[in-house]
């Protein structure tokens, strides 16, 4: 790294200047991207970006553990974060080094609430603690949990290697089967000495430590007029496996936390074992409902560190498809929101007509409905097969249409739909900002940013469309957002239909263990829940060094607890609903 | 007026009931009588331009997949030899993201050398994720992705998800009769390199 120079880049280099000016020798270029800032002075830059360079508003805190010193820096954890400004722009590396011994971190909850969720989620996973968080806890695995499973020193219970392909598959194959290893009924030793009966579970006792002081008893005491409630995790309309822990004044909301985990898989420490091809599958499986939109995501990520060109056609094809399941997506989450409210299936079910000739579409062109698994990097798996064109064009040029028109016609002036809606938890613009919310739910409050304008990828730039924006912040105007935002899709698809090139759609060739420079890399898109995320560093191997995930629904679900505050328990369903999240990507 | 929406979303719903009867009366006269899915119905009433609902009467009545459709893999048998296209390569087991692949490659036993067959060919299908990237890298055309979808047991601790390269093994038929333009191409382009062949 003798020519480090060379290779940090313009908005880098103005970044270091600007804080050379305030922070003298604060701050200094980072291994590969962005800058390294001393944690005494983490707080202080933090604010001076904040609100002297505008950068409102914080995608993603993250951690990275490097056990072996480089030819820069010792050995450490480095704490990432990811900033940008709500205007629009590209985003903003910081990192912050700690002690591998003993990391410690400040904590810039009162910079940007937003970190709360993520700086929780890496002390749980990585360790890294953030001196000044409030609450502390682990996020997505349960208090009483040993280790913190990213470490790279940290294996899971069927071990087997640090990296795939593992060297038992070929060419002497010893097949075991995955459920030798883990029998039916049997799969659950105790360590000696231990009796579950005796055991007191501490993991329960911190779910309840945020109402402690409103409440006596752990919340389980009728003596005061408050009392605590759970939500979940087995509820029809949580949409997954979601717990929520409220207090209540009567039948009025004081504070809500949700409580995530349930669908924990550890999906990142899954992702640095993989190969970087391998990982692509394993994306469809985060938020289930929109596969498309996260292999893209992950396509844009990877390319930045290959440096890959997409072919024009492969373009247009992915666009296609990420627009087709903005539109999928939407359907479905005004589906289940009627559903929540308590319409039960009717509306559900004339969405899901729709979004079922979408997946259906999804499956001729990339073999599966749900789990497509059709990008590459540097193009997309296969051409659309004969026959793809006319049925898309029928669905975008005739049928969708007209069955948005009768969507809104059915729920936008009903005046029962109207009632639960307007008015009801009315998010702020700028404190949607500042708890870091993508998507529909930041757009219903006023502030239009979008990614695909705000740092365009793809052909987004090139192709004539409107950031769907409404003011009033409510329940009501975040539905309006998204039936606006089928409307533009549509306008998108059209374009890209009529101007689909002829041409090759994938660069290169698909290699299983091809190897990606070394660097690191945020790639962005805007998913349909909001701004997906991909944290990726490479060591110049066949597997990601990092691999960290931005899910748009868990940085949502990050603000929760303030849409709810003053509204009634009947209104939770409604509002959770409203932010629409998927608990595969939320729990990852 | 108050009630106008309800009254305009109740037409909605009430037009959606009537045109479901009304598509099912025109094809019970139109397209075979009384079959909800007869061939000329079935392109019309599951596309975008059906009018009713969608309900297919499982498994009494089924939809046709499409070519790209992936099951689990399955290994292609060349009718000329009888034995597999595989070359013991390893390809996929270095592609497969489960790791659900286990090739044990053959030696030949007067030489001691390896040969470019496999011995023994495993996927764990309990694991297999159905993502297809086998049959994309594979470089012989062996692995494929296959139709059938039923594949549930009575149990699953007695290796039953463990298929071994038989159970895997399916007559190039199959392969040609489910992926009738894969198949013509992969002819094509034998045909090709026969052509160069012949010209040198």
């Amino acid at each position: 790294m003798n020519d480090n120079e060379t290779q940090v880049s313009q908005p880098t280099v103005e970044l270091l200047s600007a804080l050379e000016g305030r922070f003298p020798g604060a701050a200094q270029p980072a291994e590969y991207e962005g800058v390294v800032v001393a944690p005494d002075q983490l707080v202080d830059v933090a604010i001076f970006l904040r609100d002297e360079l505008g950068y409102d508003y914080l995608s993603l805190v993250t951690g990275v553990d490097y056990p072996e010193p480089t030819t820069q820096f010792p050995a450490r954890f480095e704490a990432v974060y990811h900033m940008s400004r709500s205007e629009g722009g590209e985003p903003l590396t910081l990192h912050a080094h700690a002690n591998r011994n003993d990391p410690v971190v400040p904590s810039v909850v009162n910079v940007w609430p937003s970190a709360s969720v993520h700086e929780r989620e890496t002390w749980d996973l990585m360790g890294i603690r953030f001196e000044g968080h409030p609450d502390l806890r682990r996020i997505l695995l349960w208090e009483g949990y040993e280790g913190h499973p990213l470490r790279k020193d940290w294996q899971e219970v069927y071990y087997e290697e640090d990296n795939k392909p593992f060297s038992s598959r070929h060419p002497e194959g010893r097949p075991v089967q995955a459920e030798a290893r883990a029998p039916l009924g049997r799969n659950l030793r105790y360590p000696p000495g231990w009796s579950p009966k005796a055991w007191k579970p501490e993991a329960e006792t911190k779910v309840y430590s945020p109402f402690d002081e409103h409440i006596g008893g752990n919340g389980r005491s009728m003596a005061t007029d408050q009392i605590v409630v759970n939500f979940g995790p087995q509820h029809p309309s949580t949409h997954g496996v979601l717990r929520m822990v409220a207090r209540l004044d009567g039948e009025t909301i004081q504070q809500l936390e949700p409580v995530l985990g349930y669908l924990h898989r550890c999906h990142e420490k899954i992702g640095e074992r993989n190969t970087w091809l391998a990982n692509m599958p394993f994306t469809d499986r985060l938020d289930y409902v929109c596969s498309m939109s996260n292999n893209f995501g992950y396509a844009v990520a990877v390319e930045k560190l290959l440096g890959v060109e997409v072919p024009e056609r492969a373009e247009y094809i992915r666009v296609i498809m990420a627009e087709l399941t903005r539109i999928l997506n939407h359907l479905v989450s005004i589906g289940f929101f009627t559903n929540d409210l308590g319409v039960y299936l009717t509306f559900m079910l004339y969405a899901l007509e729709e979004r079922e000739l979408i997946i259906d579409l999804f499956e001729m062109a990339s073999g599966s409905r749900m789990m497509c698994n059709y990008f590459r990097f540097g193009g997309v798996a296969r051409d659309l097969p004969e026959g793809w064109l006319p049925v898309v064009k029928d669905l975008v040029y005739e049928r969708l249409p007209r069955r948005l028109e009768e969507f809104e016609r059915l729920l936008l002036d009903n005046e029962v739909f109207r009632a639960r809606t307007i008015g009801v938890s009315v998010l702020p613009g700028d404190v949607a900002v500042a708890y870091g919310c993508t998507g529909p739910l930041l757009r219903a409050s006023g502030v239009p940013y979008d990614i695909r304008r705000a740092e365009p990828y793809s052909i987004y730039d090139e192709l004539d469309w409107d950031v769907a924006v409404a003011y009033n912040g409510d329940i009501y105007d975040r539905f309006v957002v998204r039936f606006e935002e089928i409307r533009q899709s549509l306008r998108i698809l059209r374009q890209a239909l009529e101007r689909l090139p002829e041409g090759p759609i994938l660069s290169g060739k698909v290699q299983p263990t091809a190897k990606v420079p070394a660097g690191e890399a945020y790639g962005r898109v805007e998913s349909p829940k909001g701004e997906l995320g991909f944290y990726l560093v490479s060591d110049g191997t066949a597997n990601p060094y990092r691999y960290r995930i931005r899910a748009p629904s868990f940085a949502n679900l990050g603000v929760l607890g303030e849409l709810c505050r003053g509204h009634l328990v009947a209104d939770v369903v409604a509002i959770m609903a409203s932010i629409d999240i998927t608990l595969g990507e939320v729990d990852r | 007026m108050y009630g106008m929406g309800i009254l305009k979303t109740l037409s909605v719903t009430v037009g959606r009931f009537v045109t479901t009867y009304v598509d099912d009366l025109k094809w019970f006269f139109k397209g075979g009588f009384g079959k909800r899915y007869s061939p000329e119905a079935l392109p019309v009433r599951q596309s975008p331009r059906g009018r009713g609902v969608f309900t297919v009467q499982y498994p009494n009545e089924r939809l046709p997949l499409p070519e790209n459709y992936r099951g689990f893999p399955f290994h292609v048998i060349d009718p000329e030899t009888g034995k597999t296209r595989c070359t013991a390569c390893g390809i996929c087991t270095r592609a497969c993201p489960p790791q659900c692949i286990w090739i044990v490659r053959a030696t030949d036993p007067e030489t001691g050398k390896a040969k470019r067959e496999p011995e023994e060919f495993y996927i764990d299908v309990s694991i297999c994720m159905s993502c297809g990237l086998c049959a994309e890298v594979c470089p012989f055309n062996a692995i494929k992705m296959n139709h059938d979808y039923e594949i549930a047991t009575y149990g699953r601790d007695g290796g039953e998800f463990l298929w071994d390269l038989e159970h895997l093994s399916k007559s190039l038929a199959h392969h040609a009769a489910i992926h009738p333009t894969d198949y013509a191409e992969e002819k094509a382009e034998q045909e090709r390199k026969a052509a160069t062949k012949a010209k040198r």
